[in-house]
Protein backbone atom coordinates (compact mmCIF):
# COMPACT_ATOMS: atom_id res chain seq x y z
CA UNK A 1 0.00 0.00 0.00
CA UNK A 2 1.12 3.27 -0.71
CA UNK A 3 2.80 5.79 2.10
CA UNK A 4 1.13 8.69 1.31
CA UNK A 5 -2.19 10.00 -0.66
CA UNK A 6 -3.07 13.37 -2.49
CA UNK A 7 -4.22 16.17 -0.71
CA UNK A 8 -5.35 19.31 -1.40
CA UNK A 9 -7.09 22.32 0.23
CA UNK A 10 -9.14 24.58 -1.76
CA UNK A 11 -11.12 27.48 -0.35
CA UNK A 12 -13.21 30.18 -2.60
CA UNK A 13 -10.10 32.15 -2.50
CA UNK A 14 -7.49 29.64 -4.18
CA UNK A 15 -5.65 26.35 -3.82
CA UNK A 16 -4.13 26.36 -0.56
CA UNK A 17 -1.93 22.89 -0.89
CA UNK A 18 -2.04 20.52 -3.31
CA UNK A 19 0.41 17.86 -3.00
CA UNK A 20 1.39 14.98 -0.81
CA UNK A 21 0.92 13.94 2.74
CA UNK A 22 1.36 11.21 5.02
CA UNK A 23 -0.76 11.72 7.71
CA UNK A 24 -3.44 14.31 8.28
CA UNK A 25 -5.46 15.94 11.05
CA UNK A 26 -8.36 17.48 10.94
CA UNK A 27 -10.92 18.95 13.28
CA UNK A 28 -14.20 16.85 12.28
CA UNK A 29 -17.51 18.43 14.11
CA UNK A 30 -17.54 15.36 15.95
CA UNK A 31 -13.80 15.20 17.08
CA UNK A 32 -10.15 15.42 15.60
CA UNK A 33 -10.04 13.03 13.40
CA UNK A 34 -6.48 11.53 11.66
CA UNK A 35 -6.21 10.10 8.56
CA UNK A 36 -3.61 7.84 7.14
CA UNK A 37 -2.97 6.40 3.97
CA UNK A 38 -6.04 3.63 2.78
CA UNK A 39 -8.30 5.05 4.82
CA UNK A 40 -11.70 3.71 4.17
CA UNK A 41 -13.89 6.68 2.27
CA UNK A 42 -15.38 9.15 4.28
CA UNK A 43 -17.22 11.99 4.15
CA UNK A 44 -16.79 14.49 6.73
CA UNK A 45 -18.15 18.04 7.96
CA UNK A 46 -15.38 19.97 9.18
CA UNK A 47 -15.61 23.02 11.98
CA UNK A 48 -13.24 25.70 13.16
CA UNK A 49 -10.18 24.26 14.25
CA UNK A 50 -6.74 23.27 13.70
CA UNK A 51 -5.72 20.99 10.48
CA UNK A 52 -2.04 19.91 10.64
CA UNK A 53 -0.50 17.32 8.01
CA UNK A 54 2.93 14.97 8.14
CA UNK A 55 5.19 14.74 5.05
CA UNK A 56 8.69 14.02 4.96
CA UNK A 57 8.39 14.33 8.90
CA UNK A 58 7.49 17.72 8.34
CA UNK A 59 4.14 18.95 10.50
CA UNK A 60 2.24 21.71 8.83
CA UNK A 61 -0.29 23.57 10.62
CA UNK A 62 -3.43 25.64 8.95
CA UNK A 63 -6.50 27.23 11.04
CA UNK A 64 -9.47 26.21 8.71
CA UNK A 65 -12.81 27.35 9.33
CA UNK A 66 -15.94 25.45 7.92
CA UNK A 67 -15.86 23.05 5.27
CA UNK A 68 -15.55 19.26 4.17
CA UNK A 69 -13.45 16.21 4.31
CA UNK A 70 -13.21 14.25 1.17
CA UNK A 71 -11.51 10.85 1.44
CA UNK A 72 -11.59 7.91 -0.76
CA UNK A 73 -8.71 5.65 -1.10
CA UNK A 74 -6.17 7.62 -2.58
CA UNK A 75 -6.93 11.44 -1.85
CA UNK A 76 -8.03 13.79 0.75
CA UNK A 77 -9.96 16.72 -0.87
CA UNK A 78 -10.36 19.33 1.65
CA UNK A 79 -12.95 22.02 0.99
CA UNK A 80 -13.02 24.94 3.71
CA UNK A 81 -14.18 28.78 3.65
CA UNK A 82 -11.20 30.07 4.67
CA UNK A 83 -7.40 28.18 5.79
CA UNK A 84 -4.79 30.04 6.77
CA UNK A 85 -1.10 28.65 7.23
CA UNK A 86 0.67 28.66 10.17
CA UNK A 87 3.00 30.89 8.68
CA UNK A 88 1.15 33.49 7.58
CA UNK A 89 -0.98 34.58 10.55
CA UNK A 90 0.11 37.65 11.74
CA UNK A 91 0.05 36.91 15.65
CA UNK A 92 -0.46 40.63 16.74
CA UNK A 93 -2.82 41.02 14.07
CA UNK A 94 -4.66 37.84 15.68
CA UNK A 95 -4.48 38.67 19.39
CA UNK A 96 -6.36 42.08 18.72
CA UNK A 97 -8.82 40.48 16.95
CA UNK A 98 -9.42 37.95 19.87
CA UNK A 99 -9.78 41.17 22.48
CA UNK A 100 -12.37 42.77 19.88
CA UNK A 101 -14.04 39.65 19.35
CA UNK A 102 -14.20 39.17 23.58
CA UNK A 103 -15.20 42.21 24.38
CA UNK A 104 -18.20 42.03 21.66
CA UNK A 105 -19.04 38.89 23.34
CA UNK A 106 -19.55 40.12 26.45
CA UNK A 107 -21.54 43.01 25.80
CA UNK A 108 -24.21 40.34 23.95
CA UNK A 109 -26.61 37.45 25.62
CA UNK A 110 -27.16 34.35 24.22
CA UNK A 111 -30.60 35.66 23.16
CA UNK A 112 -28.73 38.55 20.56
CA UNK A 113 -29.13 38.20 16.98
CA UNK A 114 -24.90 38.60 16.65
CA UNK A 115 -23.99 36.33 19.28
CA UNK A 116 -23.45 33.71 17.22
CA UNK A 117 -21.43 35.61 14.96
CA UNK A 118 -19.71 36.82 17.51
CA UNK A 119 -18.88 33.66 19.16
CA UNK A 120 -17.61 32.52 15.98
CA UNK A 121 -15.23 34.99 15.25
CA UNK A 122 -13.91 34.47 18.67
CA UNK A 123 -13.24 30.52 18.20
CA UNK A 124 -11.79 31.39 15.41
CA UNK A 125 -9.47 34.13 16.33
CA UNK A 126 -8.45 31.75 19.26
CA UNK A 127 -7.50 28.57 17.24
CA UNK A 128 -5.73 31.50 14.60
CA UNK A 129 -3.19 32.06 17.96
CA UNK A 130 -3.16 28.60 18.89
CA UNK A 131 -1.92 27.51 15.24
CA UNK A 132 0.58 30.60 15.20
CA UNK A 133 1.83 29.40 18.31
CA UNK A 134 2.93 26.02 16.92
CA UNK A 135 5.26 27.40 14.75
CA UNK A 136 6.69 30.20 16.53
CA UNK A 137 7.10 28.20 19.28
CA UNK A 138 9.28 25.57 17.82
CA UNK B 1 -14.67 81.28 -36.52
CA UNK B 2 -12.74 80.13 -32.71
CA UNK B 3 -9.63 82.04 -32.06
CA UNK B 4 -6.71 80.56 -32.40
CA UNK B 5 -6.49 81.01 -28.03
CA UNK B 6 -9.95 78.86 -28.22
CA UNK B 7 -8.50 75.64 -30.08
CA UNK B 8 -5.00 75.56 -28.32
CA UNK B 9 -7.15 75.07 -25.08
CA UNK B 10 -9.13 72.72 -26.38
CA UNK B 11 -6.55 71.12 -27.78
CA UNK B 12 -4.75 70.89 -24.64
CA UNK B 13 -7.94 69.63 -22.62
CA UNK B 14 -8.64 67.02 -25.04
CA UNK B 15 -4.70 65.80 -24.71
CA UNK B 16 -5.54 65.93 -20.72
CA UNK B 17 -8.55 63.72 -21.09
CA UNK B 18 -6.99 61.33 -23.21
CA UNK B 19 -3.85 60.83 -20.28
CA UNK B 20 -6.84 60.22 -18.23
CA UNK B 21 -8.25 57.47 -19.68
CA UNK B 22 -5.12 56.09 -20.85
CA UNK B 23 -4.45 56.13 -17.11
CA UNK B 24 -7.49 53.81 -16.33
CA UNK B 25 -7.16 51.77 -19.01
CA UNK B 26 -4.34 50.69 -18.15
CA UNK B 27 -5.25 50.39 -14.10
CA UNK B 28 -8.50 48.50 -15.54
CA UNK B 29 -6.44 45.61 -17.62
CA UNK B 30 -3.85 45.23 -15.11
CA UNK B 31 -6.95 44.37 -12.09
CA UNK B 32 -8.53 42.73 -15.06
CA UNK B 33 -5.74 39.80 -14.90
CA UNK B 34 -6.44 39.99 -11.44
CA UNK B 35 -10.15 39.43 -11.41
CA UNK B 36 -9.75 36.62 -14.05
CA UNK B 37 -7.12 34.63 -11.83
CA UNK B 38 -10.16 34.98 -8.94
CA UNK B 39 -12.72 33.56 -11.64
CA UNK B 40 -10.59 30.61 -12.10
CA UNK B 41 -9.78 29.76 -8.04
CA UNK B 42 -13.03 30.50 -7.23
CA UNK B 43 -14.16 27.43 -10.09
CA UNK B 44 -11.44 25.10 -8.68
CA UNK B 45 -14.02 25.58 -5.00
CA UNK B 46 -17.37 25.15 -7.35
CA UNK B 47 -16.83 22.55 -8.69
CA UNK B 48 -15.35 20.36 -6.25
CA UNK B 49 -18.29 21.31 -4.26
CA UNK B 50 -20.96 20.48 -6.97
CA UNK B 51 -19.27 16.93 -6.83
CA UNK B 52 -19.72 16.27 -3.23
CA UNK B 53 -23.22 17.18 -3.44
CA UNK B 54 -24.01 15.03 -6.37
CA UNK B 55 -21.84 12.56 -5.40
CA UNK B 56 -23.97 12.48 -1.58
CA UNK B 57 -27.31 13.02 -3.28
CA UNK B 58 -26.81 9.70 -5.74
CA UNK B 59 -26.60 7.71 -2.52
CA UNK B 60 -29.38 9.17 -0.45
CA UNK B 61 -32.62 8.09 -0.75
CA UNK B 62 -34.81 10.94 0.20
CA UNK B 63 -33.78 14.01 -1.36
CA UNK B 64 -36.08 16.82 0.29
CA UNK B 65 -34.84 20.10 1.85
CA UNK B 66 -36.49 23.25 1.83
CA UNK B 67 -33.71 24.60 -1.01
CA UNK B 68 -34.98 22.30 -3.22
CA UNK B 69 -38.84 23.48 -2.86
CA UNK B 70 -40.41 24.03 -6.25
CA UNK B 71 -43.57 25.35 -5.32
CA UNK B 72 -46.23 24.90 -7.48
CA UNK B 73 -48.02 28.36 -6.65
CA UNK B 74 -45.25 30.82 -7.02
CA UNK B 75 -46.71 34.26 -5.49
CA UNK B 76 -43.43 36.36 -5.38
CA UNK B 77 -40.03 37.00 -7.57
CA UNK B 78 -36.73 38.20 -5.95
CA UNK B 79 -34.26 39.37 -7.98
CA UNK B 80 -30.71 39.40 -6.90
CA UNK B 81 -29.22 42.66 -9.32
CA UNK B 82 -25.41 43.13 -9.69
CA UNK B 83 -23.87 46.41 -11.40
CA UNK B 84 -21.18 48.29 -10.38
CA UNK B 85 -20.53 51.11 -7.72
CA UNK B 86 -18.39 53.57 -10.34
CA UNK B 87 -19.19 54.65 -14.14
CA UNK B 88 -16.63 55.52 -17.07
CA UNK B 89 -17.31 51.34 -17.83
CA UNK B 90 -19.52 52.08 -21.47
CA UNK B 91 -22.82 49.89 -21.23
CA UNK B 92 -21.82 47.78 -18.46
CA UNK B 93 -24.95 49.06 -16.65
CA UNK B 94 -27.23 50.31 -18.93
CA UNK B 95 -27.04 47.21 -20.84
CA UNK B 96 -27.79 45.44 -17.89
CA UNK B 97 -30.56 47.37 -16.39
CA UNK B 98 -32.70 47.53 -19.40
CA UNK B 99 -32.91 44.09 -19.49
CA UNK B 100 -33.82 44.01 -15.80
CA UNK B 101 -36.38 46.29 -16.70
CA UNK B 102 -37.61 44.08 -19.67
CA UNK B 103 -37.42 41.12 -17.27
CA UNK B 104 -39.71 42.84 -14.56
CA UNK B 105 -42.19 43.96 -17.26
CA UNK B 106 -42.28 40.57 -18.64
CA UNK B 107 -42.90 38.93 -14.96
CA UNK B 108 -45.40 41.27 -13.93
CA UNK B 109 -47.84 39.12 -15.85
CA UNK B 110 -47.26 36.66 -13.33
CA UNK B 111 -46.56 37.58 -10.49
CA UNK B 112 -48.08 41.22 -10.34
CA UNK B 113 -46.41 43.97 -7.81
CA UNK B 114 -44.73 40.83 -6.01
CA UNK B 115 -41.42 41.49 -7.62
CA UNK B 116 -38.55 42.51 -4.84
CA UNK B 117 -35.24 42.66 -6.12
CA UNK B 118 -31.94 43.16 -4.27
CA UNK B 119 -29.72 45.78 -5.64
CA UNK B 120 -25.81 45.12 -5.48
CA UNK B 121 -23.65 48.38 -6.77
CA UNK B 122 -24.41 52.24 -6.62
CA UNK B 123 -25.11 52.52 -10.14
CA UNK B 124 -27.88 50.04 -10.35
CA UNK B 125 -29.12 50.94 -6.72
CA UNK B 126 -29.47 54.68 -8.03
CA UNK B 127 -30.96 53.96 -11.17
CA UNK B 128 -33.89 51.25 -9.87
CA UNK B 129 -35.12 53.73 -7.28
CA UNK B 130 -35.38 56.65 -8.75
CA UNK B 131 -37.66 54.56 -11.17
CA UNK B 132 -39.47 53.12 -8.08
CA UNK B 133 -38.96 49.90 -7.97
CA UNK B 134 -39.33 47.39 -5.41
CA UNK B 135 -35.60 47.67 -3.49
CA UNK B 136 -36.14 45.75 -0.59
CA UNK B 137 -32.34 45.22 0.30
CA UNK B 138 -29.02 47.05 -1.30
CA UNK B 139 -25.20 46.62 -0.84
CA UNK B 140 -22.61 49.15 -2.45
CA UNK B 141 -18.79 49.39 -2.54
CA UNK B 142 -18.39 45.58 -1.39
CA UNK B 143 -16.57 44.73 -4.41
CA UNK B 144 -13.06 44.92 -2.89
CA UNK B 145 -13.60 43.47 0.15
CA UNK B 146 -13.71 39.51 0.83
CA UNK B 147 -16.07 38.98 -1.82
CA UNK B 148 -17.07 35.24 -0.27
CA UNK B 149 -17.78 36.61 3.19
CA UNK B 150 -20.31 39.22 1.38
CA UNK B 151 -21.57 36.15 -0.59
CA UNK B 152 -22.28 34.71 2.74
CA UNK B 153 -24.33 37.54 4.28
CA UNK B 154 -26.27 38.45 1.05
CA UNK B 155 -27.15 34.37 0.50
CA UNK B 156 -28.26 34.10 4.14
CA UNK B 157 -30.48 36.80 3.49
CA UNK B 158 -31.95 35.33 0.48
CA UNK B 159 -32.15 31.86 2.29
CA UNK B 160 -34.20 33.33 4.80
CA UNK B 161 -37.17 34.85 3.06
CA UNK B 162 -36.94 31.80 0.74
CA UNK B 163 -37.54 29.65 3.13
CA UNK B 164 -40.18 32.06 5.17
CA UNK B 165 -42.04 31.42 1.55
CA UNK B 166 -41.04 35.54 1.42
CA UNK B 167 -40.95 34.90 -2.19
CA UNK B 168 -41.21 31.85 -4.13
CA UNK B 169 -38.42 32.26 -6.84
CA UNK B 170 -35.41 34.03 -6.65
CA UNK B 171 -33.43 34.95 -9.94
CA UNK B 172 -29.77 36.70 -9.97
CA UNK B 173 -28.50 38.96 -12.30
CA UNK B 174 -25.49 40.08 -13.73
CA UNK B 175 -22.82 40.36 -16.49
CA UNK B 176 -21.31 36.95 -17.40
CA UNK B 177 -17.29 37.69 -18.34
CA UNK B 178 -16.81 36.50 -21.64
CA UNK B 179 -13.57 38.27 -22.52
CA UNK B 180 -12.14 41.40 -21.63
CA UNK B 181 -14.12 43.00 -25.28
CA UNK B 182 -17.63 40.87 -24.37
CA UNK B 183 -19.88 40.76 -21.23
CA UNK B 184 -23.09 39.49 -21.54
CA UNK B 185 -26.27 40.18 -18.84
CA UNK B 186 -27.15 36.42 -18.09
CA UNK B 187 -30.16 35.66 -15.80
CA UNK B 188 -30.27 32.60 -13.76
CA UNK B 189 -32.64 31.08 -11.30
CA UNK B 190 -30.74 30.68 -7.91
CA UNK B 191 -33.97 29.39 -6.02
CA UNK B 192 -35.07 26.55 -5.87
CA UNK B 193 -32.08 24.86 -6.73
CA UNK B 194 -31.82 22.88 -9.95
CA UNK B 195 -32.49 18.93 -8.48
CA UNK B 196 -29.42 17.66 -8.36
CA UNK B 197 -28.00 15.55 -11.35
CA UNK B 198 -26.95 12.23 -10.50
CA UNK B 199 -23.44 11.80 -11.77
CA UNK B 200 -23.48 7.89 -13.67
CA UNK B 201 -19.77 7.63 -13.83
CA UNK B 202 -19.66 8.06 -10.49
CA UNK B 203 -17.87 4.78 -8.65
CA UNK B 204 -20.38 3.94 -6.27
CA UNK B 205 -17.91 2.63 -3.20
CA UNK B 206 -19.62 3.53 0.19
CA UNK B 207 -18.41 5.95 2.07
CA UNK B 208 -18.26 6.71 5.37
CA UNK B 209 -20.51 9.84 6.92
CA UNK B 210 -20.27 11.69 9.65
CA UNK B 211 -22.62 12.50 10.93
CA UNK B 212 -25.34 11.31 8.55
CA UNK B 213 -25.98 11.87 4.68
CA UNK B 214 -29.30 13.55 5.31
CA UNK B 215 -27.37 16.60 7.75
CA UNK B 216 -24.51 16.20 5.12
CA UNK B 217 -26.89 17.73 2.39
CA UNK B 218 -27.99 19.79 4.58
CA UNK B 219 -24.82 21.77 5.20
CA UNK B 220 -23.73 21.44 1.40
CA UNK B 221 -27.17 23.16 0.06
CA UNK B 222 -26.52 26.30 1.47
CA UNK B 223 -23.11 26.58 0.73
CA UNK B 224 -24.04 26.05 -2.69
CA UNK B 225 -26.12 29.01 -2.83
CA UNK B 226 -23.42 31.07 -1.33
CA UNK B 227 -20.88 29.97 -4.45
CA UNK B 228 -23.25 30.32 -6.98
CA UNK B 229 -23.87 34.00 -5.56
CA UNK B 230 -19.73 34.62 -4.75
CA UNK B 231 -19.15 33.30 -8.60
CA UNK B 232 -21.97 36.02 -9.63
CA UNK B 233 -19.92 38.56 -7.71
CA UNK B 234 -16.70 37.65 -9.34
CA UNK B 235 -18.33 37.89 -12.98
CA UNK B 236 -19.48 40.91 -12.31
CA UNK B 237 -16.16 42.44 -10.76
CA UNK B 238 -14.26 41.29 -14.18
CA UNK B 239 -16.89 41.94 -16.96
CA UNK B 240 -16.89 45.25 -15.45
CA UNK B 241 -13.70 45.78 -15.54
CA UNK B 242 -13.35 44.27 -19.03
CA UNK B 243 -16.15 46.80 -20.33
CA UNK B 244 -13.65 50.02 -18.95
CA UNK B 245 -10.78 48.72 -20.32
CA UNK B 246 -12.55 48.67 -23.70
CA UNK B 247 -14.83 51.98 -22.67
CA UNK B 248 -11.38 53.58 -22.27
CA UNK B 249 -9.73 52.25 -24.62
CA UNK B 250 -12.28 53.90 -27.06
CA UNK B 251 -11.90 57.04 -25.43
CA UNK B 252 -8.65 57.22 -26.17
CA UNK B 253 -8.79 56.66 -29.46
CA UNK B 254 -11.33 59.04 -29.73
CA UNK B 255 -8.97 61.75 -27.78
CA UNK B 256 -6.35 61.00 -30.54
CA UNK B 257 -8.54 61.50 -33.53
CA UNK B 258 -10.23 64.34 -32.36
CA UNK B 259 -6.13 66.13 -31.00
CA UNK B 260 -5.74 65.58 -34.60
CA UNK B 261 -8.45 67.22 -36.26
CA UNK B 262 -8.16 70.37 -33.78
CA UNK B 263 -4.98 70.54 -34.83
CA UNK B 264 -5.64 70.52 -38.32
CA UNK B 265 -8.01 73.16 -37.59
CA UNK B 266 -5.63 75.17 -35.37
CA UNK B 267 -3.12 75.05 -38.44
CA UNK B 268 -5.58 76.11 -40.88
CA UNK B 269 -6.72 79.14 -38.69
CA UNK B 270 -3.38 79.96 -38.08
CA UNK B 271 -2.57 80.05 -42.12
CA UNK B 272 -5.66 82.12 -42.48
CA UNK B 273 -4.55 84.96 -39.64
CA UNK B 274 -1.23 84.91 -41.57
CA UNK B 275 -2.53 85.19 -44.68
CA UNK B 276 -5.13 88.11 -43.61
CA UNK B 277 -2.40 89.96 -42.15
CA UNK B 278 -0.60 89.34 -44.91
CA UNK B 279 -3.46 90.84 -47.53
CA UNK B 280 -3.79 93.81 -45.15
CA UNK B 281 0.28 94.71 -45.19
CA UNK B 282 0.21 94.65 -49.28
CA UNK B 283 -3.22 96.45 -49.09
CA UNK B 284 -1.71 99.21 -47.23
CA UNK B 285 1.49 99.14 -48.90
CA UNK B 286 -0.39 99.65 -52.27
CA UNK B 287 -2.36 102.80 -50.58
CA UNK B 288 0.60 104.23 -49.89
CA UNK B 289 2.01 104.31 -53.30
CA UNK B 290 -0.32 105.78 -54.97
Amino acid sequence: MADTFKLEIVTPYGLVMSGEAEELTAPSIIGQITILPGHHPLLTALTIGELSYKYKGKTEYLAVSWGFAEVTFDRVTILVETAEKAIDIDLTRAEAAIKRAEERLKSLTEDDADYFTAKTSYEKALVRIEVAKKVKGS
Amino acid sequence: MASLRDIRKRINSVKSTQKITKAMKMVAAARLKRAQDNILMARAYAERLQMVISSLAARIETKTHPLLEDREEKKSLLMLVFTSDRGLCGTFNSALLKQVEAYVAEKREAYGENICLMVVGRKGVEYLKKRNYNVIDSWTNIYQKEQYETARTIGEKIIDSFINHQCDEVVVVYNKFRSAISQVPTFTTLLPLEPIVENPEMPLTEYIYEPDKQTLLNELLPRNVFTQIHRAILESIASELGARMTAMDNATNNAIEMVDRLTLLFNKTRQAAITKELMEIIGGAEAIKK
